[in-house]
């Protein structure tokens, strides 16, 4: 009983450290969506007046409002962002999920020894650099890039891909494969291969097993490695400035304009809460996966 | 039934790797290109290594990047092993659902929120932003990367170890440090390296968070990736993977070392008895 006490306050540092820098920097993202617009820096109005008390606090919230919000669904920029976010990161997950589904079912077909090395060789492009992963296709995708030059090389029509949609969900399924495959592989590995022997005895093709016991028994995986992908895509930054040039609006694309060219922060502020609203159910979706993985971990 | 893999599973996982590796290898290929323009292999040369290593901007940002990175991710460690701890041995503690939320939420929040609130943060506490900022940025970010490594590692410890040592009279502190900690450790330095890479790795919340004097390597390789592609960059981001997959190797044949001896010495204590 006592050790747990201990251990209960193993909690104490990471809970303030989480309280200052994590949950209480949401509740100012909050109070500035609800401030004033203003084209400037901070302070924005309405401000407390501490002195004044409880009469302050209530003055404050009486003060706020949802000018900015109402701004965000009436310009057209917002709203184009915010919808054209939410596809690219529902295509990229489903191209995602195409690519990485096949490789991860290779994956836990080969001999346990084989599966070590590649899992490994999965992970490895995931320790190096986000960024840099992204920028090596800026030299393929170019007109006078690899792709173009291959592609000449047997006769083929150049293309012209850099700056248009599709770059960008080259950049996502290729940025985000690893969250996909490694989720559906731990399922796929664990599965009991007697079912398919079973299916397999019992006259049953080979797809139509994939598709009446394989797939079905590797849902937990495929949800999760959805969501892995899904929900940072949505806010995606990099992928979209880089590979989708200027016509391309993603949502994290515009709190980021905000912030650093338009300097409008309640603006800025709004767009994140609005993004955040949208994660929230993919979000708690996640947490319960997770959750029940791990029960069934233990 | 064939148990091996079919041909289809074959392909599958080696035009997966080849995507996966393809632009890293030609990203490598050209560092080494004499010439200014990718297409154009103008023979073998290392100027480009020698171009950067002379660029001060850039090996500035670099050993401002290692800097956080190394702090930032024993910060990440520390409060993510403790986070870890309570969660799995603290039983249900008050506040324990709000506690675990706050621990894994950084994991899924977009980053651009968390860059953007922290900034707020700063500006509203009056803390210049500079090189701590992103230290505490990165701090949070990955704590919860470091939580769930440790987590996955004490939720198969066998507790029974910890209840002897309490039993033979070891203060708490003291089986923790004793105990548990050189148990969990592969978790621990797993955890440290993970928040160490994801920190070299950050782009958009360093944005956020960093001040005047503080540039991260990324936010420098960003600005000059968006005034055009240069071959210097081609270069450093090579002595960043080459470092990365060292790194990872190295971590790897450690921890093959590890499980042979450990397997080694088992052998030695319960051979004959298996046997």
């Amino acid at each position: 009983m006592k050790r747990k006490n201990g251990e209960r306050l193993a909690a104490i540092a990471p809970y303030l450290w989480l309280g200052l820098f994590f949950a209480f920097p949401f509740v100012l993202v909050l109070r500035l969506s609800l401030s004033d617009q203003a084209l400037a820096m901070p302070p924005y109005a309405p401000r407390i007046d501490w002195s004044a008390g409880l009469a302050g606090i209530k003055a404050f919230v009486a003060a706020l409002d949802l000018e900015t919000y109402a701004r965000l669904t009436s310009d057209d920029l917002y709203l184009v962002a915010y919808l054209s976010s939410l596809r690219f990161a529902a295509i990229g997950t489903i191209l995602c999920l195409l690519v990485g589904y096949p490789i991860a079912l290779g994956m836990a077909r080969c001999a346990p020894q084989t599966r070590k090395i590649l899992l490994m060789a999965v992970i490895l492009p995931f320790w190096t650099s986000f960024l840099i992963r992204v920028y090596a296709w800026i030299a393929i995708l170019k007109p006078e890039g690899l792709l173009n030059m291959a592609l000449e090389a047997v006769g083929l029509p150049g293309l012209d891909l850099l700056n248009t949609q599709a770059a960008v969900y080259i950049g996502l399924v290729y940025c985000y494969l690893p969250f996909m495959v490694l989720p559906i592989y731990a399922v796929l590995e664990k599965q009991d291969h007697s079912l398919l022997e079973a299916a397999a005895d019992l006259g049953s093709p080979p797809w139509k097993t994939f598709w009446q016991v394989t797939l079905p028994l590797s849902f937990g995986g495929v949800v999760a490695g959805a969501l892995l992908c899904f929900i940072p895509m949505v806010g995606e930054f990099v992928v979209p400035d880089l590979l989708g040039g200027a016509q391309t609006l993603m949502i994290g694309k515009t709190i980021w304009i905000e912030f650093f060219s338009n300097r409008d922060w309640p603006s800025a502020s709004a767009v994140a809460v609005a993004l955040l609203l949208t994660l929230v159910v993919p979000i708690v979706l996640y947490q319960r996966q997770q959750a029940k993985a791990l029960e069934a971990g233990q | 039934m064939k148990k091996g893999p079919t041909a289809f599973n074959i392909a599958s996982v080696s035009l997966g790797l080849a995507f996966l590796y393809l632009p890293i290898a030609a990203l490598v290929l050209y560092s080494f290109n004499a010439s200014r323009l990718v297409t154009v292999w103008g023979g073998f040369s290392t100027r480009w290594y020698a171009a950067l290593f002379a660029n001060e901007a850039l090996m500035g940002a670099a050993w401002v990047t290692l800097r956080v990175g190394l702090i930032s991710a024993t910060v990440a460690t520390a409060l993510g092993t403790l986070a870890a701890v309570a969660l799995v041995r603290g039983g249900r503690f008050g506040g324990r659902t709000l506690f675990s939320g706050l621990v894994y939420a950084p994991m899924v929040m977009p980053e651009v929120i968390l860059g953007l609130s922290l900034l707020l943060l700063f500006v509203a506490l009056r803390i210049d932003r500079g090189f701590w900022t992103v230290v505490i940025a990165h701090s949070t970010c990955t704590l919860a990367y470091v939580a769930v490594v440790v987590h996955a590692r004490l939720v198969t410890f066998d507790r029974s170890l910890e209840e002897a040592a309490q039993d033979l009279g070891c203060p708490p502190i003291r089986t923790f440090l004793t105990v548990t900690l050189p148990n969990i450790a592969p978790a621990v330095v797993a955890g440290w390296m993970l928040a160490f890479t994801l920190s070299l790795d950050d782009l958009v919340v360093a944005s956020f968070a960093s001040g005047p004097g503080a540039t991260t390597l990324p936010m420098r390789i960003y600005s000059q990736v968006r005034l055009g592609v240069s071959p210097e960059i081609n270069a450093a981001c090579t002595l960043l993977i080459a470092a990365v997959a060292t790194g990872v190797l190295v971590y790897a044949l450690v921890g093959k070392w590890r499980t042979l001896r450990e397997l080694r010495s088992e052998a030695g204590a319960t051979g004959p008895a298996a046997a």
